[in-house]
């Protein structure tokens, strides 16, 4: 909280021209930005002077704009509020792209701001000139190019409303250097200027009449949740409603943690690497309760075979999202936890005892499972080992992506939504320890680990300069097989085992990790631990838990493994491959 | 089947490059996109002339929809409607054919917006039919060049009573699928 000196020094001063860079810190203090992350260059620093000059909003140094982009997400994945990253312009700000085009994808609420070359010069090919409104169009929700000063209160308080409404999204705002330095007296009480934008809340009550009776009709319901529920918040209606009337329960990637994993209702993941009694359920339900997902091709595989037994309401807050992969027979477009009580307040009490047995049943005939006897050090063993020390803790979980991620979907028990955090719709590798250390600084007593893999760990490595210097004590767990796995082992089954710029150890010394990890991280002045025998991988663990600061755990893990059971792209769940 | 959608939009910066960009970013094929400020200097309308089956206009009506600047998008396809489109055409018109071409032209309703001792040019404003048919007619002359504006288009009728003519593409929150 600003201490009362500091609001007068402000009261002051709005009376007062200022310039397009402090309005623009004002306007983000005023839309509640307590922490951001920056790194400056030639068309930003202007604000980053503001900022600190203003000393009010704490800015993070990442060591890579992409590493500053994902910190933003983590922040904003964990607390539901829009996160926001600062970058200059060209190379800083096409460094952004890849973690905008991700939040785009996940719908994660976060605003991107970016300098630009001064508006004169803009179109002649300037130093550290792009095209960002352009670049960024397709990826963002909304882009803005501030042209007047006098528009900066306004396009800010727009950009957050945009981020964080309806279906949430990424929303960059590019300001040029000459606007940044414009004075005008600001006027923070400017009206939004929107009038095309109304996102949806309310479901038709119509859709909700006909969604309560298809569940009363249902003798085979599945309720299939995903990252829409977290964003509308709605775990406690999910309880409810899959309690009262007996709806087994199953998650994409997006959606785990928004229902306890250990609840008797719930069966796990769905999709490709999801569960067999999860995609059993879906194959086999008569009524597919579809909350706040979006069919994605992951989930569903072949989409003409998917739930085709069964009749489907799907609820989303996006109109677009309706047939857009997959035709249903109940669209409700509206936001997720509403639509879910209005359906609650009007189903009646039902049983489905013999449906949820037979799921579980399947359950017992394929659980998740590995090789716990394998005396070498699977990754699988690793995970298993780490919930077991964290499950029912508060303890947020981001990762990269890849096999280690499919694991960690698989082997981590989230009770909590937020606590989960995945790239999922745009799978970019080197998401997680910089997500890890958004997440920290949002919930700074949680404790944060980021399972990676060696591949998408060293693609942000950087970030641990960060944890380092601002003092963030994000853990990160490195499932080091050496190998890019996700596709080593799609060559294993589809390519004959050839290796295709899939090894990315020591040439020379295949068997042995490469690069040492632990010694990068005591380059940035960090713990860590190099761990090659079963018999350390707890205490490890143990010791990276204890650790006050950020720390690295390497881990040599076996490469051979395999993520099962899987079903293979375009297919449905008889191919199901399980061994 | 052909689509005319006739769409509201802020008149802002890039919005034109936004509506396009969208378009070819999802995979829809357009014939032919328009634009133009409206009555209120706020708001441009654009016309854009579309083919594909109801579950491909539906899914372009909707992603059209997401856009910020988008005020309302209605399809025209299924209602009463008055479309033009204006074309202009440069066709060889050697002294022996030009009588020929004249009389054509006069069937037609077109223009003759300039003319040299091997060349006229003519300007025709009708419906895209109409149109299609002169370039048929006209073809055979030898057309050397044409440009087209593609089709603008309004509703019949007050914009109150264009329920019964219009098909309002549903508006964001209402669930007619």
């Amino acid at each position: 909280m600003a201490t009362p000196a500091k609001e007068l020094h402000q009261k002051i001063h709005t009376a007062t021209p200022l310039k397009g860079a402090q309005i623009l810190e004002e306007a983000l203090w005023r839309e509640g930005v307590r922490v951001m992350f920056g790194y400056p260059g030639g068309a930003s620093m202007e604000i980053h002077q503001a900022l600190t000059r203003a000393d009010r909003i704490r800015v993070v140094l990442p060591r890579h704009e992409q590493g500053g982009g994902f910190a933003a997400q983590g922040y904003a994945r964990t607390t539901g509020k829009v996160g926001v990253v600062l970058a200059t312009s060209g190379p800083g700000a096409t460094n952004l792209a890849t973690p905008i085009a991700d939040a785009k994808l996940d719908s994660i609420p976060i605003v991107a701001i970016t300098g630009q070359v001064p508006t004169p010069v803009i179109g002649r090919d300037a130093f550290q000139e792009t095209d960002v409104v352009g670049l960024t169009r397709t990826v963002t929700k909304h882009n803005y190019m501030v042209t007047d000063v006098n528009d900066i209160a306004r396009i800010v308080k727009e950009a957050f409303h945009i981020a964080a409404t309806g279906r949430p999204g990424p929303v960059l705002i590019d300001i040029p250097k000459n606007i940044q330095q414009a004075l005008t007296v600001p006027n923070f009480d400017q009206p939004m200027d929107l009038p095309g934008y109304k996102p949806t809340k309310t479901p038709s009550p119509a859709q909700v009449r006909a969604a309560a009776q298809a569940i009363m009709e249902s003798e085979r319901p599945v309720l299939y949740i995903g990252g829409g529920c977290i964003h509308s918040e709605a775990t406690e209606v999910l309880i409810k409603l899959a309690e009262k009337c007996d709806i087994p329960v199953v998650s994409t990637v997006m959606g785990l943690g928004g229902f306890p994993a250990r609840h008797p209702l719930f069966f796990d993941m769905l999709g490709m690497h999801g569960s067999v009694y999860a995609n059993w359920a879906v194959s086999q339900a008569d009524l597919l309760i579809a909350a706040g997902v979006r069919f994605d091709d992951r989930v569903t595989g072949k989409v003409s075979e998917f739930a085709k037994h069964g009749r489907i309401i799907h609820i989303d807050v996006d109109a677009s999202e309706i047939n857009k992969n997959k035709p249903v027979q109940i669209p409700i477009v509206a936001d997720a936890k509403l639509t879910l009580e209005a359906i609650l307040s009007l189903v009646k009490p039902a049983k489905h005892r013999e449906w949820a047995a037979r799921i579980e049943e399947e359950k017992k005939k394929f659980p998740y499972r590995y090789d716990r006897k394998d005396t070498g050090i699977l990754p699988q063993y690793v995970l298993e080992e780490l919930n077991k020390l964290v499950e029912g803790k508060d303890t947020i979980i981001t990762m990269g992506v890849g096999q280690h991620q499919m694991w960690a979907a698989q082997w981590l028990k989230m009770h909590k939504p937020r606590t989960f955090l995945s790239s999922s719709g745009l799978g970019s590798m080197g998401f997680g320890y910089p997500a890890a250390l958004g997440a920290k600084l949002a919930f700074p007593d949680h404790e944060v680990v980021d399972i990676d893999g060696d591949g998408s760990f060293i693609m942000n490595i950087q970030e641990l300069a960060t944890a380092y210097t601002e003092k963030i004590a994000a853990k990160a767990l490195i499932l080091n097989n050496r190998h890019l796995g996700m596709v080593v082992q799609w060559e294993d089954r589809f390519y004959e085992a050839k290796r295709a710029q899939t090894f990315i150890g020591d040439p020379t010394n295949p068997d042995v990790d490469y690069p040492d990890f632990v010694g990068i991280a005591k380059a940035c002045n960090l713990p860590g631990r190099h761990v090659t025998k079963k018999s350390d991988v707890k205490p490890a663990l143990e010791e990276m838990l204890a650790a006050k600061t950020a720390y690295v755990l390497d881990v040599s893990v076996k490469y051979s493994e395999h993520v099962l059971p899987m079903i293979p792209a375009g297919k449905t769940f008889a191919d199901t491959i399980y061994e | 089947m052909r689509h005319v959608l006739s769409i509201l939009v802020q008149n802002k910066f890039g919005v034109l490059a936004r509506v396009a960009g969208l378009i070819s970013a999802r995979g829809f094929n357009i014939d032919s996109l328009s634009v133009g400020e409206t009555e209120d200097p706020r708001i441009s309308r654009m016309c854009i002339v579309v083919q594909g089956d109801d579950s491909t206009i539906e899914q372009i009506i909707k992603q059209l929809r997401r856009l910020v600047e988008t005020l309302k998008i209605m399809d025209l396809a299924e209602g009463r409607y008055v479309e033009r489109e204006l074309i202009l055409l440069k066709v060889d018109a050697i002294p022996a054919r030009r009588l020929e071409i004249l009389q054509v032209a006069n069937v037609f309703g077109a223009k003759i917006m300039d003319m040299t001792a091997k060349e006229i040019i003519m300007e025709l404003a009708g419906e895209c039919g109409k149109v299609e048919a002169f370039i048929a007619m006209m073809k055979p002359y030898g057309i050397k060049e044409m440009a087209r504006t593609g089709t603008v288009a309004l509703a019949r009728g007050s914009p109150a009573s264009q329920g019964a003519s219009v098909r309002d593409a549903a508006p964001a929150g209402v669930n007619t699928l």
